[in-house]
């Protein structure tokens, strides 16, 4: 497995793509810095743009990754090694080489900066620990997708659909849900529908760390008052483990069973 | 060497291989040929392992290969289509393929023999087409495997390389090989091929000899005796 991540990462390390995303980072992270000239201001602005960027770019990467190396894929499968560790691999370089631009594009300027020397430092990490799962999550989705269909174009569609649907309409969805009926107790119901969605999983888990309760929201708040801070660090922490390891077996049983 | 029992697949509501059976006892080149969609390729990826048949039983050395992968280190591919990683270059490409197999390897005499040492340290991406065809060839045969399933093998090669294609695949065939070839190129299947495989909707509509399927289709001319083979089974039907 190792050998398919390692070249699999090399390979899109040194894609134009992967270089351009390097860049976007580095200069979001710039700008942004440059603009609140403080670092804990910067961090909930790139906040709310990494929590919908990171897991668009990884959906849009796994996709195309897949349906541009499936030709190669098919010479892998005729070689002594197991389906399992080749798409494992794939993924986990796909992972790898997305996160690598991420920590290092934004991880430059604010260390330039002065993140080193700021309480903020474990804001911002974990800030990369979440857009890395958020990484790991929806190019897991991706591929599954992927996996299921033949067709390129489909494969896009209803990744991208997936995309919008969890970082956009659920959060329309939810509040509509929260106006209807908001004469019966709905914080049970709402703790599970923040479980149920990995990109407001990730803001929350954020935002409890941060500690700014203006901007938890009404979830936030309820999440917070159920779980306290550190309980709700570490129950959000767990569900995004979760919400890995489920696609994560999905594309190995999938791909144990797939005709290529 | 090889057996293949009873195997279905479909795809869908295609039936692509239906009840086909198959016994390859003695080593030797076989030529698997048939019109468009008549299941050469399913056939191909079902004894590889990369299309699951839905019944039957393929085995190799007397050995059930379904679901299994260690014996794939028995054999080699050729993949009709060469679409490699193009920030990989041709050197990463062979490293990590002989990485996966860990067995002893000969690259470096086909490297020379096709002439591409100068593209080692290229990415495949900034290659030509039949530079990477011949990167292909490269990756198949620089294993010594006993099965070698070489797909539509002449696809996008120049006369120079096609020669060599042809000599190693005499060579291998003197070492006692088994060479499972499916072309277009009629030239190839006289030339090399000890017996043909000629597949129709999913089975396999005639096996044997060249000389035989002459003799039975009183035909010299191989792609007129193809023809003819076909052209039967229009008379059978009607």
């Amino acid at each position: 497995m190792f050998k398919i991540l390692k070249y699999t990462f090399y390979d899109i390390i040194r894609s134009r793509w992967s270089l351009a995303y390097f860049f976007f980072y580095l200069i979001l992270g710039f700008v942004l810095l440059f603009l609140n000239n403080d670092i804990s201001k910067a961090l909930i602005t790139l906040m709310n743009i990494v929590l919908v960027l990171t897991p668009l770019i990884g959906t849009i990467f796994g996709v195309m990754y897949y349906y541009s190396s499936i030709d190669f894929t098919k010479l892998l499968l005729a070689q002594p090694i197991k389906r399992s560790k080749i798409f494992l691999g794939q993924y986990l370089g796909v992972v790898s080489s997305l996160t690598l631009s991420l920590v290092f594009g934004l991880g430059i300027p604010f260390i330039i900066y002065g993140l080193s020397v700021s309480s903020a430092i474990f804001d911002f990490i974990l800030l990369l620990i979440s857009a890395s799962f958020l990484n790991l999550i929806f190019v897991a989705l991706a591929y599954i997708i992927s996996l299921y269909n033949e067709n390129k174009i489909k494969g896009f569609g209803y990744s991208i659909l997936i995309w919008l649907f969890l970082a956009i309409i659920y959060d329309g969805l939810f509040l509509i849900l929260l106006v209807f009926f908001n004469e019966y107790p709905l914080d049970k119901l709402s703790l599970l529908a923040i479980t149920l969605n990995p990109i407001d999983l990730s803001r929350i888990l954020i935002l409890l760390k941060l500690d700014i309760s203006a901007l938890l929201g009404y979830t936030g708040a309820m999440f917070k008052q159920f779980f306290g801070t550190s309980q709700g660090v570490f129950y959000s922490s767990l569900i995004l483990i979760i919400w890995t390891l489920i696609p994560l077996s999905v594309i190995i049983s999938t791909s144990n069973k797939k005709d290529f | 060497m090889i057996e293949i029992n009873g195997i279905y697949k479909r795809f869908g509501k295609l039936k692509v291989l239906e009840d086909l059976d198959l016994e390859l006892k003695s080593p030797g080149v076989f030529a698997i040929i048939g019109p468009n969609a008549s299941g050469k390729t399913t056939l191909i990826k079902a004894i590889l392992g990369i299309v699951i048949p839905d019944a039957g039983e393929i085995k190799i050395n007397q050995r059930s290969v379904l679901n299994e992968f260690k014996y794939r280190n028995q054999l080699t591919y050729l993949p009709q289509i060469a679409n490699f990683p193009p920030n990989l270059t041709v050197g990463e490409l062979i490293s990590l393929v002989k990485e996966l197999r860990q067995e002893v390897s000969y690259e470096d005499k086909l490297i020379s023999i096709f002439n591409i040492n100068e593209h080692i340290n290229k990415k495949i991406g900034n290659l030509s087409g039949g530079t990477i065809q011949k990167v292909n060839l490269i990756l198949t045969f620089m294993f010594d495997s006993d099965l070698i399933i070489l797909d539509e093998p002449t696809n996008g090669l120049d006369p120079i390389s096609m020669i060599h294609l042809e000599k190693i695949i005499s060579e291998e065939k003197k070492k006692g090989k088994t060479i499972l070839i499916t072309t277009h190129v009629m030239r190839i299947v006289e030339r090399f091929s000890d017996e043909i495989i000629f597949l129709l909707e999913g089975k396999v509509f005639f096996k044997g000899k060249l000389s035989a399927l002459r003799k039975k289709t009183d035909e010299k001319d191989l792609e007129f005796a193809i023809a003819k083979l076909m052209d039967k089974r229009v008379c059978l039907k009607s």
